[in-house]
């Protein structure tokens, strides 16, 4: 388990000014560390990994310190015995795969080295690979690879920054899977960060949300992502729409609230928030949580029934991407067979149906 | 032709590459990664070769070298005679003129390398000497063959801090720069030629070899 306390500011030129101050803990398994860029998940990393010193805090894996400002404590990055994974994977480009995976491994006798490295490359499966060197071979073997190199050392923690960012989902899964069946007999803390909400569907175990600096919420995937208080973290976990409103009225029996959103007569009700009578919020709505219909629906549970047209269709690959002005202007996706069967068209007449708990109240 | 004068300049010319490439690392190190705030000032006297004369560095090494110079003192109390119009002399003024064509190609390809690289290297457990000869040095080839290349071309062509220092004695510290004035000033321009030609012929040879490399024509690992 890894206990961390942290505070550090960065005042560098150029960049604006900034306070990194959490206090986590990650227990063995996959961790999630989910925010926008710019909210100090690399900093946090680096903080962990001895790269940076942090102004004040503590960091201790499994009862061993690693630093503690009060005491003093700061060990150096080669003596932590933490595997980090860069965004960049920082394969170096000189070395041949096998080096490259042997190259933490200086302390351990030939015989046992080429075991250990023989052991891990194989269950990464990338044993053909061997003698490539780092500019041949592809991108998710790459990934691999540096997983590969990070691993053999058998490290106590395992920090993970966008390893997979520009793979695509079905080679994600399969990696991810590996690194899994890896984990279950090591039983390590790996900390893995993310601004895609795709991965954190696919591995949510546990979330760390991370916004300007601090932790802002944590807890299983559906309770930190699903109600987000928080515009940017919205955004990053996609929200497509993000409108607007004034609070009209709250009827507490109900557990509803009625908003009007900005510069339309529409009306929404949402789930009872913190607010009251006249408040400004936000409202985050998913794309995909919309349905649309050609004709005024009737007899539906849902309490959001509004009339707009369509202003634009835009295919992208599976997806329609469908935007509807009902006096507010909402993104709806639909399938392109939506499309075909019900023949909708830019200028079509259409409703929108919400329901009440699909609409998320941002602060 | 004058081949004295030729294999005492060759000579000159690699002990001050090899000397400038021992104390050119560690320098050129320090310059790339160190944080300290003064830093430019060592960058500005390691570059005040390139824009003093010869004959103000001559000058003053030859002060220093001199019997009541600190330098000449300490020679004569460790060896028995004086540094300057020796072949030691020689040397040392050398690499004091050559140090930036050393240095500064080592600074420009230590700060080149990836420093995700060297983060990479330390979570690995390798602390700063090893990331240096497994990453660092492999990495910057390149700029060690230029720096090489470069202090030992420089040094072969050179004239005023020679002429300084060495003054002009047969076989010790008459280099070809120095033997080729010699012929233009007692009008035998036709071996002046020939020593000049053959001094032309290998400074493009060596500085084709840093621009291949540069280039990456021909590159001592493969290629990415």
């Amino acid at each position: 388990m890894l206990a961390a306390r942290i505070r550090k500011a960065r005042c560098s030129p150029g960049t604006p000014s900034f306070l990194l101050d959490v206090s986590i803990e990650v227990p063995q398994g996959i961790t999630i560390l989910f925010g926008p860029s710019g909210a100090g998940k690399s900093t946090l990393l680096d903080c962990i990994a001895g790269l940076t010193r942090p102004e004040e805090g503590r960091i201790e894996i499994g009862g061993d310190v690693l630093f503690d400002s009060s005491r003093g404590i700061h060990l150096a990055a080669q003596k932590r015995r933490i595997a980090y994974v860069f965004q960049t994977l920082a394969l170096f480009p000189h070395l041949s795969v096998e080096e490259n995976v042997a190259y933490g491994l200086n302390n351990l006798e030939q015989e046992k080295r080429q075991e250990r490295v023989g052991g891990i490359l194989a269950a990464f499966r990338v044993e053909n690979l061997r003698k490539q060197r780092p500019g041949e071979i592809s991108g998710g073997e790459k990934q691999r690879v540096a997983l590969a190199r990070s691993l053999v050392t058998e490290p106590g923690l395992l920090l993970l920054d966008e390893p997979l960012t520009g793979l695509d989902a079905e080679l994600k899964a399969a990696i991810v899977d590996d690194l899994r069946a890896w984990n279950t007999a090591k039983r390590i803390p790996i900390l893995y960060v993310t601004h895609s909400r795709e991965e954190v569907d696919a591995l949510g175990e546990c979330v760390l949300a991370m916004e300007n600096g601090h932790i802002v919420s944590a807890g299983a995937p559906m309770e930190v992502l699903d109600a987000p208080r928080r515009k940017k973290l919205a955004q990053a976990a996609g929200f497509e729409n993000l409108l607007n409103g004034i609070v009209l009225d709250l009827r507490e029996t109900d557990g509803v609230m009625r908003v009007r959103l900005e510069e339309s007569a529409c009306e929404i009700e949402v789930p009872l928030g913190y607010a009251v009578a006249g408040d400004r919020v936000k409202v985050a709505i998913r794309a995909g949580d919309i349905l649309l219909a050609v004709e005024r629906p009737i007899g539906l549970s849902a309490r959001n029934i509004m009339e707009g047209r369509i202003v634009s269709l835009e295919q992208r690959g599976t997806l329609v991407i469908a935007r509807v002005d009902c006096g507010a202007l909402f993104v709806v996706h639909v399938t392109p067979g939506a499309v075909r069967a019900l023949g909708l068209a830019a200028g079509r007449r259409v409703w929108l149906v919400l329901k009440t708990h699909s609409c998320h109240l941002v602060a | 032709m004058n081949l004295d004068a030729l294999f005492l300049s060759l000579r000159l010319a690699l002990c001050v590459s090899l000397l400038l490439l021992i104390i050119g690392m560690p320098l050129a190190y320090w310059l790339a990664y160190s944080n300290w705030r003064g830093k430019f000032l060592l960058e500005s006297v390691v570059a005040l070769p390139l824009v003093l004369p010869p004959t103000v560095l001559g000058f003053y090494a030859l002060v220093a070298m001199g019997p009541h110079g600190p330098l000449g003192k300490l020679w004569i109390a460790l060896f028995g005679h004086g540094l300057a119009f020796t072949f030691g002399g020689l040397i040392l003024v050398s690499v004091l003129y050559s140090f930036p064509f050393a240095v500064q190609p080592l600074v420009a390809s230590f700060e080149g390398v990836d420093r995700k690289l060297l983060n990479a290297s330390a979570v690995l457990g390798a602390g700063g000497w090893r990331t240096f000869w497994r990453v660092i040095l492999p990495l910057s080839l390149p700029g060690v063959v230029t720096a090489v290349v470069l202090s030992f071309a420089h040094t072969l062509g050179e004239f005023g801090v020679v002429l300084m220092v060495g003054g002009n004695l047969a076989g010790v510290t008459r280099t070809v720069s120095i033997d080729i004035y010699d012929r233009v000033q007692s009008l035998e321009y036709g071996e002046a030629n020939r020593m000049a030609l053959l001094l032309l012929v290998i400074s493009f040879g060596v500085l084709s070899v840093v621009y291949a490399v540069n280039r990456r024509v021909w590159t001592p690992w493969a290629a990415k």
